[in-house]
């Protein structure tokens, strides 16, 4: 079963993208901010992370920067979650290492759309 | 798949709320000119949560009015606006705005737009307005072009070396086109060095797809996307090259969802029949939410307490089968040892059990002080005043249900304090204090109460008027000679502020009598002390929970009462020589300097058989509202902590009674409530605290 990080500070979101990934048979691990999933992603192997951008205490693009630092997550995918107004967030997560982005709002079903680009 | 969203509604909900409460406080903390980067983060990320989560749930008026804030925050963190006072008053509208809104719409209730609309107008004002660097908000997503035959495309696909590091694999594209129509893949390796030179990390390969599909030029950039930038990409029209299939896919690709022409007027109001079908879904789901009543309200649990009570529980699951093996063996002297420890461990093991329990329904009064930086604000406002709040204490923990009831007088006694207290900026210059005030809330515990002060450095009680009031209001007579504490204290009696109101803020002493009830009705009690030119302070004292109250277990007759560990004073023999009767059937002890009325509880609740010599009796001397009296029991017998239960709700409300418990040996003994007990034995007017006699030891009572 493949297994992915899901970060996000809101605690909806997360239980949302966590019930429809699981619903959809992947493994899910949450996390509330970037430095509880990039300690999370140290120690258990990810098969992918997905992960909102503003976060308080570690943001999600220092978050996919550190992450994709790791020998581990080399070439794992690291999906954004940003809005429509976050356009320059985009490329900012893109230098950081980011795979791509998922634009918020989204339902569960686009966002298992999107997902299939990146991990099957 | 279809998942319903209302299952996440009430996260969503509290979340919202509790972003609402951060954003508020951290307005308020918010100085235009002297502001902190983090400060604004906290603010926009809360603004930004609460519109990704009201977008992604389908309330969409939230979403949209939160854009407008969340745009401003956004200039404002990057730098591209300056914060003013008009930002912080707005923003501060607009969180009471967006908390009117979800709490009508957790209430399935339309929220009221009116409000909404006009701030968002003003929102947008400033947007719009000088210093506008925000471009226009770019449409996202273009109507998808559909096309109604199929077309060929070639695709030319060639990745940047290090496209694999960016997470992204041409794999997973490839399966990806092949779901927009009939693929044709040419996979091209010409590029792959020889093995000694081949980096295995990178990515030598590129491709040419001929892709006949319906779909048109977008969908195919759509899967794209994510790595435009990280590889060279060209899409062109081909007719010559795959012309054959055409027809082919043509065939099949109409069984599967290629409207023809004259079938596209249908299609096209198709999504708007989506949404009122799913508007009509979210009925049932609606009606779910409907269940849950508003007022039983969740509290989050460390997941310490929780964890520390699971292990508590564990150790009892222990000794119960360590009683129980017990239970089994034949009785002898080593068997009851055991037993004996087994139910000491029980005993320990339960007190522990409860003691976390109770734990659970604690939070840190900073629930209560949360909420009055904001009225301070607004009030001093209001009333031109500076000044500064002093929240100490906030960790302190309260019962849930005590701090509920605790927020009105709280409310109340602020109000007071800036409205009455506080002196205006130029009073205070005159007067050599600094212009700003201050109003300090401090949080403690001490014994098993908690102490809540609410303080300020303001002129104080001016006893004189005080005085005057109660003079002519009737409750103290023109010779009546009181101290300064005895004045004061007359602000909490009932009708002591009917003349002359002082303002609409408050005034002090209006509804004081309520603030004392209110706080009596939770077992606390409520003092003053002030110092003219000073400052006031209001003291607060609360058990720390409802539920579970140290208790002193009494014998009258042949029933068990049980009278709150917390007002006892001392239980003594009575010295018959220092008994006087006073008249009226009643009999005072005198206690060092005091006399202490003797209440007889076999004569208040009609009991039969109980001791009634004097000198074979017990006294239990307990204090009320800062005057004692005596208990007459047959006989003290254990303390312990007595579950309450509510008497009111089983059954109905008795004087004199607060509530019930059940003992150990399944009998139900009654809770004396000091206060009704008093004003039953007729010992005092009521709605007076004067007692009838006057039992100042000064005065002398022949004996």
């Amino acid at each position: 079963m493949k297994k992915i990080l899901a970060v996000d500070d809101s605690a909806s979101m997360r239980q949302m993208v966590g019930f429809t990934l699981k619903k959809a048979g992947f493994d899910v691990v949450e996390a509330k901010d970037g430095s509880e999933a990039l300690n999370l992603a140290k120690q258990q192997g990810f098969d992918a992370v997905i992960s909102d951008v503003n976060m308080p205490v570690m943001d999600g693009i220092t978050l996919i920067r550190e992450l994709r630092s790791l020998p581990d997550y080399k070439f794992t995918p690291l999906l954004m979650l940003t809005t429509e107004s976050g356009l320059d967030k985009k490329s900012e997560g893109k230098a950081a290492g980011a795979t791509g982005w998922i634009v918020k709002p989204f339902n569960p079903e686009q966002l298992l759309a999107v997902l299939k680009k990146v991990i099957r | 798949m279809s998942i319903d969203l209302s299952q996440f509604f009430d996260v969503f909900f509290e979340e919202s709320f509790e972003g609402l409460d951060a954003m508020e406080s951290e307005l308020l903390n918010l100085e235009p000119g002297k502001e902190d980067q983090e400060t604004i983060n906290t603010i926009f990320r809360a603004a930004h949560s609460i519109k990704g989560g009201s977008g992604t749930f389908g309330f969409t008026a939230v979403s949209d009015f939160t854009h407008v804030l969340e745009t401003l925050l956004d200039q404002i963190r990057n730098g591209q606006r300056q914060l003013v006072a008009e930002h912080v008053n707005l923003l501060l509208k607009a969180v009471d705005c967006l908390r009117a809104m979800l709490t009508a719409l957790q209430a399935q209730e339309e929220p009221e737009r009116q409000e909404a609309n006009e701030l968002k107008q003003r929102f947008e004002a400033i947007l719009n307005g000088e210093n506008n660097t925000d471009a226009p908000e770019q449409a996202v997503s273009e109507p998808e072009e559909q096309v109604d035959l199929p077309i060929t495309f070639q695709i030319d696909f060639k990745p940047l070396p290090y496209l694999f590091k960016t997470g992204n694999e041409p794999l997973y594209m490839i399966a990806e086109l092949s779901e927009l129509g009939e693929l044709e893949t040419q996979a091209l390796h010409d590029e792959v060095p020889k093995l000694k030179q081949l980096n295995a990390e990178d990515c030598y390969l590129y491709w040419r797809f001929f892709l006949t599909t319906t779909r048109g030029e977008s969908a195919i950039r759509e899967i794209f996307e994510w790595v435009e930038d990280d590889a060279e990409i060209t899409i062109v029209q081909c007719g010559g090259l795959f012309e054959e299939p055409v027809d082919q896919v043509d065939a099949s690709d109409a069984q599967q969802s290629v409207p023809a022409e004259d079938e596209l007027p249908v299609q096209t109001p198709a999504p708007a029949k989506t949404v009122q079908e799913n508007k009509k879904e979210a009925g049932p789901a609606k009606d779910v939410r409907k269940n849950t009543d508003p007022s039983t309200t969740s509290i989050r649990v460390g997941i310490d307490k929780v964890d520390s009570l699971i292990n508590m529980v564990g150790e009892l699951v222990i000794t119960q089968a360590m009683l129980s093996q017990i239970g089994e063996q034949e009785i002898t002297e080593s068997s009851i040892a055991a037993l004996q420890e087994g139910l000491a461990q029980l005993a320990h093991n339960t007190r522990d059990l409860q003691e976390n329990v109770m734990r659970i329904r604690m939070l840190p009064i900073s629930f209560v002080f949360s909420r009055f930086p904001r009225l301070v604000r607004d009030i001093s406002q209001k009333l031109n005043k500076q000044v500064e709040l002093k929240l100490i204490g906030e960790q302190t923990e309260l019962d849930k249900t005590v701090m509920e009831k605790l927020s009105d007088p709280m409310v109340h006694l602020v109000r007071n304090s800036l409205d009455h207290g506080l002196e205006t900026p130029e009073e205070r210059i005159a007067q050599g204090k600094d212009p700003v005030g201050t109003v300090t809330l401090n949080a403690f515990h001490q014994g098993g109460n908690i102490v809540i002060e609410i303080m300020d450095d303001g002129k104080g009680l001016d006893t004189e008027k005080i005085r005057n009031k109660a003079i002519q209001n009737g409750l103290i007579q023109e010779q009546d000679e009181l101290t300064v504490d005895e004045i004061n204290e007359l602000i909490f009696m009932p009708g002591f502020s009917t003349a002359d109101n002082v303002s609409e803020i408050s005034g002090r002493g209006v509804g004081m009598d309520v603030v004392r009830k209110n706080i009596q009705a939770l077992n606390g009690s409520v003092e003053v002390s002030s110092e003219a030119g000073v400052g006031s302070t209001f003291t607060i004292r609360l058990p720390l929970t409802l539920a579970i109250l140290d208790g002193q277990l009494v014998q009258v007759a042949d029933h068990t009462y049980i009278i709150p560990l917390i007002s006892i004073v001392e239980s003594l023999q009575i010295d018959i020589a220092k008994v006087s009767n006073v008249g009226k059937g009643l009999q005072v002890l005198r206690l060092r300097d005091e006399y202490i009325p003797i209440l007889r509880l076999y004569d208040i609740f009609n009991h039969k058989g109980a001791r009634e010599e004097l000198d074979k009796t017990l006294l239990v001397v307990v204090e009320n509202d800062n005057y004692k009296v005596g208990i007459l029991v047959d006989d003290l017998l254990a303390q312990q902590q007595v579950v309450i239960k509510s008497l009111e709700a089983n059954y109905q409300r008795v004087d004199g009674i607060s509530g019930a418990t059940i003992l150990g040996d399944g009998t139900v003994s009654l809770i004396i409530d000091i206060s009704g007990l008093i004003k039953l034995s007729g010992l005092r007017r009521p709605g007076s605290s004067e007692l009838l006699v006057d039992l100042k030891a000064d005065e002398g009572i022949p004996a």
